[in-house]
C-alpha cells in the first residue's frame, strides 16, 4: 500500500513541479502515438472498409490473417521493423533507426490491424443492414463503404481511441527500433521500464499515473467531440456520456 | 405440385413490355426463397404481391430492382427505364433531409447544386420542406418513409417498387404515405409494384394482384378477379389466403 501512495504522491509531485523531462518525455510519447494513430487510422479505415464489401478469392484467408494480427506481440512488432530499417535491411537507406519516425513506423504496424480489424467488422455490419439501400441507389462497392464510413464516422471516433490506446501503452516495439535514448527516443512506456528495472518502482509507477492521466484527458476531448457533433447533428445524446462530460 | 400460373395479360395490348422474368431462382444456401419465375410487367401496370410472411415477395421486389442476384433464370428491363425501390424500413443517412434527398439524384449524375433544387421539389411532394435541415435520422417513422419516397420520386422513375410500404406504421402515418401513393398513381401513367399485407392497401392501389406462396406465383389475376370471383377451384391457395387460413 505504502508503494502505491508514495506513487500517487510521487506522480503529483512530478505534475505540479512541472518537471520539463517529464513533460518532454510525455510530449514525445503524445507525438509518436498520435502520428503512428493518424497513418494507421486512415490507411486502416480505408483498408477494411475496402475489406467489408469486397468479395474476391481468398477473402476469408486475408480475414482470418487480419484476426490474427490483433494479438500481434509489439516485441515481434519492434523485431521486424528494426530488420527492415537495419543498415542491411531493405529500408535501411532512410536512416531512421533508433529516431522518432522508426518509432511512429513501429506503433503504425502495431496498430493497423486494430483499425481494420474494427472498421471491417463496424462497415460490414452498417453493409449487411443498409447496404442494399446504398446499391439501390447507385453506390457502387467503393462508394457504398465510404458512405457507410461517413454513416458510421461516431463509431470510427471509439475505433480511433481503441488504436491510440494500444499505440501510446506498448513498449516492447518502441524500445527495440527507439533504442530509449534519453532526451530523444524516451517516451512513458519505456522510461516506466527502465525506472522498473532500476528498482524505482515508485516513479515508475508515478509515471504510470501520469501516463493514464494523459490518456483519460484525451479521451474526455474525444468524448466531449463526440457530444459536440452529436448535438449538432440533432441526435440523441447517449445518457451514460453525458455523465462524464 | 402446383400447376404452372398463366401469366396475366392486360387488356390494353398497347402497353409496352418493360419487365420480363424468366425462369427466376433464388437460392440461400439449401433454402429456395423463389422458384421458377416467369412475370411479364406491362407500362403502366400496378401490380401488387401477396402473400404470408416468407412466401418470396420481398425477395422478388429485390431480385425485380437488381440489389439480390438471381441462382438461375433472367430478368430483362426494358431499356432506358429508371426505376426506384422504397424499402420496408428505409435506412436513413446521417445527414440533412435534403442531402438525403439529393444524394439520390447527385448518385444519378445530376450536379450537387442541382440536385438540391430538384430534392426542395420532392420534398414539397412528400409535404416534408419544412424539416429539410433536420438530420434524416432524428425524424420519425412516418416522416422516414414519405422521406424514402422524396428520394424514390426525386428521381422520377418510370417504375416505383415497394416493399411493404406502410407495415411499420401507425394508422395516421399510414395513410398519409397511402395517399402520397395515390397521387403519385393518379398523376402518372409509370409502373408501380408493391408487396402488401393489407388487402384493402392492394384492392384500392393495384390493378392486377399475383399471389406468392413458398416462393412460387400460385395466382396472377387482375384485381376485380382476385377480389370477388370464386377462387376455391380455380386458385385454393389463394382462397385460403383470402379467407386468412394461409399462413
Amino acid at each position: 500500500m505504502s508503494s502505491l501512495t508514495d506513487s500517487a504522491s510521487a506522480a503529483i509531485d512530478l505534475i505540479t513541479q512541472q518537471d520539463p523531462m517529464l513533460w518532454s518525455v510525455v510530449a514525445r510519447s503524445l507525438w509518436v502515438s498520435l502520428w503512428a494513430t493518424a497513418i494507421a487510422s486512415a490507411t486502416g479505415i480505408c483498408f477494411g472498409a475496402w475489406l467489408a464489401v469486397s468479395r474476391f478469392y481468398g477473402r476469408g484467408v486475408l480475414l482470418t490473417l487480419l484476426n490474427t494480427l490483433l494479438a500481434l506481440p509489439s516485441v515481434v512488432v519492434g523485431l521486424v521493423v528494426y530488420l527492415l530499417l537495419s543498415r542491411s535491411g531493405p529500408l535501411g537507406y532512410l536512416g531512421w533507426l533508433f529516431s522518432l519516425k522508426a518509432m511512429v513506423m513501429a506503433q503504425s504496424v502495431l496498430v493497423f490491424p486494430v483499425v481494420a480489424a474494427l472498421t471491417r467488422q463496424c462497415v460490414e455490419d452498417a453493409d449487411r443492414l443498409h447496404g442494399e439501400q446504398l446499391q439501390s441507389l447507385g453506390a457502387g462497392a467503393g462508394l457504398r463503404s465510404l458512405l457507410l464510413v461517413w454513416d458510421e464516422r461516431y463509431v470510427f471516433l471509439t475505433i480511433v481511441i481503441t488504436a491510440f490506446g494500444r499505440a501510446i501503452s506498448e513498449v516492447g516495439a518502441v524500445m527495440v527500433v527507439g533504442g530509449n535514448i534519453e532526451g530523444f527516443t524516451r517516451v512513458m512506456t519505456t522510461a516506466i521500464a527502465l525506472e522498473t528495472s532500476k528498482g524505482d518502482l515508485p516513479l515508475a509507477l508515478a509515471l504510470g499515473l501520469v501516463l493514464l492521466t494523459v490518456v483519460l484527458c484525451l479521451n474526455i476531448l474525444v468524448a466531449a467531440l463526440k457530444n459536440w457533433c452529436l448535438r449538432l447533428d440533432g441526435a440523441t445524446v447517449d445518457p451514460l456520456q453525458k455523465v462524464w462530460v | 405440385m402446383n400447376a404452372p400460373v398463366e401469366p396475366h395479360q392486360p387488356s390494353q395490348r398497347k402497353k409496352s413490355l418493360q419487365l420480363q422474368l424468366q425462369g427466376v431462382d433464388v437460392q440461400f444456401g439449401p433454402y429456395m426463397a423463389l422458384k421458377q419465375i416467369d412475370l411479364n410487367v406491362y407500362a403502366g401496370e400496378r401490380v401488387a404481391f401477396v402473400g404470408a410472411n416468407g412466401s418470396g415477395k420481398s425477395t422478388l421486389l429485390r431480385v425485380i430492382h437488381g440489389v439480390l442476384p438471381v441462382s438461375s433464370g433472367q430478368v430483362h428491363w426494358q431499356s432506358g427505364v429508371q426505376q426506384s425501390m422504397v424499402f420496408q424500413r428505409p435506412h436513413m443517412l446521417r445527414t440533412s433531409v435534403v442531402n438525403f434527398v439529393a444524394l439520390a439524384l447527385w448518385l444519378q449524375g445530376v450536379p450537387w447544386r442541382a440536385a438540391k433544387e430538384q430534392a426542395m421539389q420532392a420534398l414539397q411532394q412528400v409535404g416534408l420542406q419544412d424539416v429539410a435541415g433536420r438530420n434524416a435520422k432524428t425524424l420519425s417513422g412516418g416522416q422516414q418513409q414519405r422521406l424514402a419516397f422524396a428520394r424514390a420520386l426525386a428521381v422520377h422513375p418510370q417504375c416505383m417498387l415497394l416493399d411493404e410500404p406502410t407495415s411499420s406504421l401507425d394508422p395516421h402515418a399510414k395513410r398519409e404515405v397511402e395517399r402520397i401513393m395515390e397521387h403519385w398513381i393518379a398523376e402518372n401513367s409509370s409502373t408501380l409494384l408493391f408487396s402488401s399485407h393489407n388487402l384493402g392497401q392492394v384492392k384500392r392501389l393495384a390493378s392486377r394482384v399475383i399471389y406468392l406462396e413458398g416462393g412460387r406465383v400460385l395466382a396472377d389475376l387482375p384485381t376485380e378477379q382476385f377480389f370477388q370471383q370464386p377462387l376455391e377451384k380455380s386458385h385454393p391457395e389463394a382462397h385460403l389466403f383470402l379467407r386468412g387460413e394461409r399462413v
